[in-house]
């Protein structure tokens, strides 16, 4: 197993966020999260680079271990464990710097130096999120002169750019067209080959086109993790039904 | 369902007092340009005559009966430069602090009441403050370093809440996106929070300074000199200063035929200094936004 999760519970204050989850997900597999809005998705997915660190007062009993170390041991070093898990966001976040620099950005703050290196790096991670054509010709140029679909590939090259070995995506293409939509989920299918991701979807049909399997959340529950097919097409649960058709209509 | 009756030119109505705030509204705004014309057309009609190149680059003479300004404007400008080099780093370090490290404890609360406070206090008491602390127990005497000081803590407040305020301003999905990538807090702030900033924190410091260059009462007992023809040569010497120099004057002058359009020429000076770093500080402004994008 690349990520085990073992009983789970998650506070914001008091407020119980997430209930008893345990998973386990396998190296080069695309999981699913999914479930209507509100019910922790999100929370889950940053216990796992521990991006919920920054919020004030909230609380976790249980473990996740990737590689089977535990991430949230005291001796873990946070900035390099967040090299080593990356995290796509909603909204495409570059930063105010210029497209080379966006994705050279991972590295120097890890303390790569090497020009030639990182040159070669950020042509290598362009390509790979399929932004290299578009972009060979303006690296210089500003990262928010790009379209909101380009920018997500940026970010999505970015985090790829300091080759972590799991790629956290909450809601990437949520704020994109159905063109940029479908580049992202191309190389959501290219990207597990190299590493293992965790993709929050509120589309149905995206689930079941780029994750192997699937997990339903309701409520701060994990209600049920199946192979993506089962959970599509014979879920166990009537929870998981109904949402699903409901979805589907 | 019967159908509402409307009052009949209700519309006309509204579009009518909609017309008449507008222009109220408008003319309340432009006041304040009137009230710069008149403030600057009475100082350039007033100062104007004596304004040459020797009243520039020459000391006052003759018992500051002719002469120029020259030590005011070079004392103006080291105190300008002296109090920037006491509040811009505390202060902007101290804005960092407020937004990026302090979670909304009582630390937080305490130095934003302490601040507000500070902001407060009357500038003659920063005066009295500067002379107790700088000029005697410290003994730097009346000097350029106890007049920076003293105005720099003045000038400390604005500095603080400006660099906070630009700060927080910035979305957290900067914060997040640079932190998802290994940086540190401090790597997070250098390479992206500041430089996001900059434009906003540029324009709180270039007022600091412009409120810095017209104070007189924080530096009427640490360092101001009455007459000081020569040029300061370090930090301990006292100095002239633009609005001190417009004080005496106006108020202690010994021959106010002479020298009143004296004073008038150093408040149009110093009025124009004022307006070179506003302008100055648009242009920073727009230089730094224009790297952001
Ligand atoms: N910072 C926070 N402080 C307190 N409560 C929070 C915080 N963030 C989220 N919550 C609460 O935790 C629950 C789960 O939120 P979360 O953002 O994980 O949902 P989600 O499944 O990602 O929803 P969506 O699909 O709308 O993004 C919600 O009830 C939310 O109100
Ligand atoms: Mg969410």
């Amino acid at each position: 197993m690349k990520i085990e999760v073992k009983d789970i519970d998650f506070y914001y204050g008091s407020f119980h966020a997430l209930k008893n989850i345990s998973m386990g997900i396998e190296q080069n597999k695309v999981v699913a999260f999914i479930g209507p809005s509100g019910c922790g998705k999100s929370t889950f997915l940053r216990l796992f680079n521990r991006m919920n660190d920054l919020i004030p007062d909230t609380r976790l009993t249980g473990q996740i271990l990737i590689d089977g170390k535990d991430v949230y041991a005291p001796k873990v070093e946070v900035d390099v464990l967040r090299k080593e898990i990356g995290m796509v966001f909603q909204r495409p976040n570059p930063f105010p710097m210029s497209i080379f620099e966006n994705v050279a950005y991972g590295l120097r703050v890890n303390g790569v130096k090497d020009k030639v290196f990182i040159a070669q790096r950020v042509e290598e991670t362009l390509r790979g999120a399929a932004l290299w054509d578009e972009v060979k010709d303006k690296l210089k140029a500003s990262a928010y002169a790009l379209s909101g679909g380009q920018q997500q590939r940026l970010c999505i090259a970015r985090a790829m750019a300091v080759s972590p070995s799991v790629l956290l995506m909450d809601e990437p293409a949520s704020a994109l067209d159905p063109i940029s939509t479908a580049k992202v989920e191309e190389l959501i299918r290219e990207l597990r080959k190299e590493l293992t991701i965790i993709i929050v979807t509120h589309n149905m049909q995206q689930a079941a086109r780029v994750s192997d399997k699937t997990a339903f959340f309701y409520m701060g529950e994990m209600v049920e993790y199946d192979d993506t097919k089962v959970i599509f097409t014979h879920p166990r649960k009537t929870e998981t039904q109904n949402y699903i058709t409901g979805r589907f209509g | 369902m019967k159908s509402v009756e409307y009052p009949s030119r209700y519309a006309v109505r509204k579009r009518y007092a909609q017309r008449v705030a507008f222009w109220l509204f408008r003319f309340f705004s432009l006041f304040i340009a009137f009230i710069l014309f008149a403030i600057l057309g009475f100082i350039i009609y007033k100062g104007a005559g004596v304004l040459s190149w020797d009243f520039l680059t020459k000391a006052p003479s003759d018992g500051m009966t002719s002469g120029g300004i020259f030590p005011a404007i070079v004392g103006t400008l080291c105190l300008m430069a002296g109090s920037a080099v006491v509040a811009f780093p505390i202060g902007i370090m101290s804005g960092i602090y407020m937004s990026e490290f302090a979670s909304k404890g009582w630390v937080v609360k305490f130095i934003r009441l302490m601040t507000n406070n500070l902001s407060g206090v009357p500038s003659i008491v920063f005066g009295l403050f500067g002379m107790a602390l700088f000029v005697k127990y410290l003994n730097f005497g009346d000097s350029i370093l106890a007049g920076s000081l003293t105005l720099g803590m003045l000038s400390l407040p604005l500095v603080i809440r400006t660099t906070e305020e630009a700060l927080k301003d910035i979305p957290d999905s900067m914060r997040e996106g640079s932190l998802a990538l290994g940086a540190s807090k401090l790597q997070t702030i250098w390479r992206v929070i500041l430089p996001m900033g900059m434009p906003r924190i540029i324009t709180g410091l270039i007022l600091s300074l412009g409120r810095v260059s017209g104070e007189t009462a924080p530096i009427l007992f640490t360092c101001a000199a009455y007459f000081f023809p020569q040029l300061p040569t370090s930090i301990f010497d006292q100095c002239m200063a633009l609005p001190y120099h417009l004080y005496v004057l106006s108020t202690s002058g010994t021959d106010m035929a002479a020298q009143q359009p004296i004073a008038y020429g150093t408040a149009l000076v110093l009025i124009v200094i004022i307006l070179i770093i506003n302008l100055l500080s648009g242009a920073l402004r727009r230089y730094f936004e224009n790297r952001l994008k």
